[in-house]
């Protein structure tokens, strides 16, 4: 049924409750592959939570979600679902890189290692082989010379570029972005979206979720704006941005623009 | 007093080559001195009332390296390897099970740290010694059988009574440092593609490390002096043949004195080990490792050159 479409990322009626509180209360959207996609609006709207659901970070109520046509989390044989087994869920993950807001480095290795960890651990791949890749890829972020560094002597905006190295080195098909400069000092905010540019001129199917209207009006493709659990509004970054069409909207923007 | 304050107070001021160091009297600590004398002078009538005591003393150098004595020393600190091996990789799994979500181990664990923390040692190796009571022979099929009296030697009474108890103990100390662990860490692991047995084995509990070893180097500590209790199920530690030579040499006391001066040395030497293992798991959560004992006296004696290894 996903044959025709060639969305990288689809959500059908996604709901998502933690206990009494609905915090998805039905999002519909697709990413297609190769897209810089947006997600931005006021904090507890559920954006985040929805990124999370794409990687089965956090399980889908009702609905349905799937990645590059495939269900997540589920297995779906006629009309009945099965919950995939910790395995298969991991194995879905591969390819799908994730960055977060507190950068998450692993900080009892050094960034080289942080960046080889997964390909040697999940994909076999050779220490030599991993690290040589590790090197390039914290080349590409601009940092090959901490390679040798722990992430306690690093910066906030040098940790979050190791980071998206870290989340390169599986070749993922898509990233995902968790307002990746949310945490960082103003002046180092530059350097993580020059990367991330970068990344997006590559061809690489990105969500963000971000508070940088700069970056989503001048490198994102679409944009989608949440509040309450719900999709508000969407469409072209600057047509949401510049002539938002509705009264939340409006509001949300005139705050932080 | 005397430092010249006005000099560098204004914006407009320029100090000519840095500002001028203040050189003030110090603040005298009168309480320092008398408390010293205090304590010198308990200390010397603690002294002077054993050296006045009727003790041997004379019988303390001449068995201090007596074969008995070294054999038991030994012996104590096999003991302690063992069971503290044996504690920590029960403390481990137990740790997991209990955090685990499924409810039937994470039962299992909380019932076995209640049973083995609930009771006391002591009672714990003389059940172990006596279980011949209940099991007449021991019989694992084709491996090994035998009689349960002479399966269960001192040996083997021991290490199960004090490494089973303490592993009730590391796991609660390790429950605690999986628990301080940040879950960004696993979730970031996840998010890679890692499974839950990778994640805990290369991320988590590398990092539970820092906050497991402190409590863990305390526990070994312990466990070496825990050892002495042994004696009750006729093994022969450090304590039990000091006991033995005090009664046939009629000098017990001295021999007392002499297990725990050896106690005493073992335990100093542990905490050296200590040192050096926290060190080494506390890399990369701190910009620089603490300078070791010996790198500080290089310092010091050679205030020039940066101690090796240390990260600036």
């Amino acid at each position: 049924m996903n044959q025709s479409s060639p969305a990288m990322v689809k959500a059908e009626g996604v709901h998502k409750s933690f206990g009494p509180v609905e915090v998805l209360k039905g999002i519909d959207l697709e990413v297609k592959s190769g897209e810089v996609f947006c997600l931005i609006g006021p904090s507890g709207s559920g954006k985040s939570t929805f990124l999370r659901c794409i990687n089965h970070l956090e399980k889908v109520n009702a609905g349905r979600l799937y990645v590059d046509g495939e269900l997540v989390g589920y297995r779906q044989k006629g009309d009945k679902l099965y919950e995939l087994k910790d395995g298969e869920v991991a194995r879905k993950r591969r390819d799908i890189g994730m960055v977060f807001q507190r950068f998450n480095l692993f900080p009892h290795m050094t960034a080289v290692e942080n960046v080889m960890e997964a390909p040697v651990q999940v994909k076999g791949v050779s220490k030599a082989q991993a690290r040589e890749r590790a090197g390039q890829l914290l080349e590409r972020v601009g940092l090959a010379d901490k390679a040798k560094n722990y992430p306690s002597q690093l910066s906030g905006g040098q940790q979050q570029r190791v980071a998206i190295a870290r989340a390169l080195a599986m070749d993922p098909k898509l990233m995902l972005f968790d307002e990746p400069t949310s945490a960082l000092d103003p002046e180092l905010v530059g350097d993580v979206l020059d990367v991330m540019r970068d990344l997006a001129e590559s061809g690489m199917t990105m969500v963000v979720v971000t508070h940088e209207m700069g970056f989503a009006r001048e490198v994102g493709d679409s944009l989608v704006f949440m509040d309450g659990g719900v999709v508000v509004e969407s469409g072209l970054p600057r047509d949401v941005l510049t002539d938002p069409q509705h009264e939340r909207t409006k509001s949300f923007l005139s705050k932080v623009l | 007093m005397t430092a010249d304050v006005n000099k560098t107070a204004g914006p407009d001021a320029t100090p000519p080559a840095g500002p001028e160091a203040i050189k003030a009297v110090p603040v005298r600590h009168p309480g320092r001195y008398v408390s010293a004398a205090v304590a010198l002078f308990l200390l010397g009538s603690v002294i002077y009332a054993f050296a006045q005591g009727k003790i041997n003393w004379g019988a303390i150098p001449e068995y201090f390296f007596d074969d008995r004595i070294i054999d038991g020393v030994l012996n104590t600190l096999l003991l302690t390897v063992l069971s503290m091996v044996i504690g920590i990789a029960g403390g481990v799994l137990l740790a997991v099970m209990r955090l685990s979500k499924n409810p039937v181990t994470s039962s299992i664990a909380w019932f076995y740290i209640w049973f083995f923390r609930g009771t006391p040692v002591l009672v714990q190796l003389f059940v172990w010694f006596n279980l011949g009571l209940v099991f007449e022979y021991i019989n694992m099929g084709p491996f090994y059988k035998d009689y349960w009296s002479s399966f269960m030697t001192p040996l083997l009474a021991a290490l199960l009574g004090l490494g089973l108890n303490e592993a009730a103990y590391m796991a609660e100390i390790c429950r605690a440092g999986l628990l301080s662990v940040d879950e960004g860490q696993t979730e970031a692991s996840h998010a890679l593609g890692m499974s839950h047995t990778k994640t805990l084995r290369r991320i988590v509990i590398p990092q539970a490390m820092r906050v497991i070893v402190p409590p863990t180097g305390n526990e070994v500590i312990n466990m070496l002096k825990t050892t002495s209790l042994v004696s009750a199920v006729q093994f022969y530690d450090l304590f039990k043949e000091a006991q033995d030579i005090g009664q046939n040499a009629g000098s017990p006391v001295e021999m007392y004195f002499l297990a725990a001066a050896w106690y005493l040395i073992m335990t100093s030497i542990l905490s050296v080990g200590q040192y050096y293992v926290e060190r080494h798991y506390a890399r990369g959560s701190s910009r620089s490792l603490p300078p070791t004992p010996l790198q500080r006296l290089r310092a010091a004696v050679l205030p020039t050159r940066r101690p090796k290894g240390v990260a600036v």
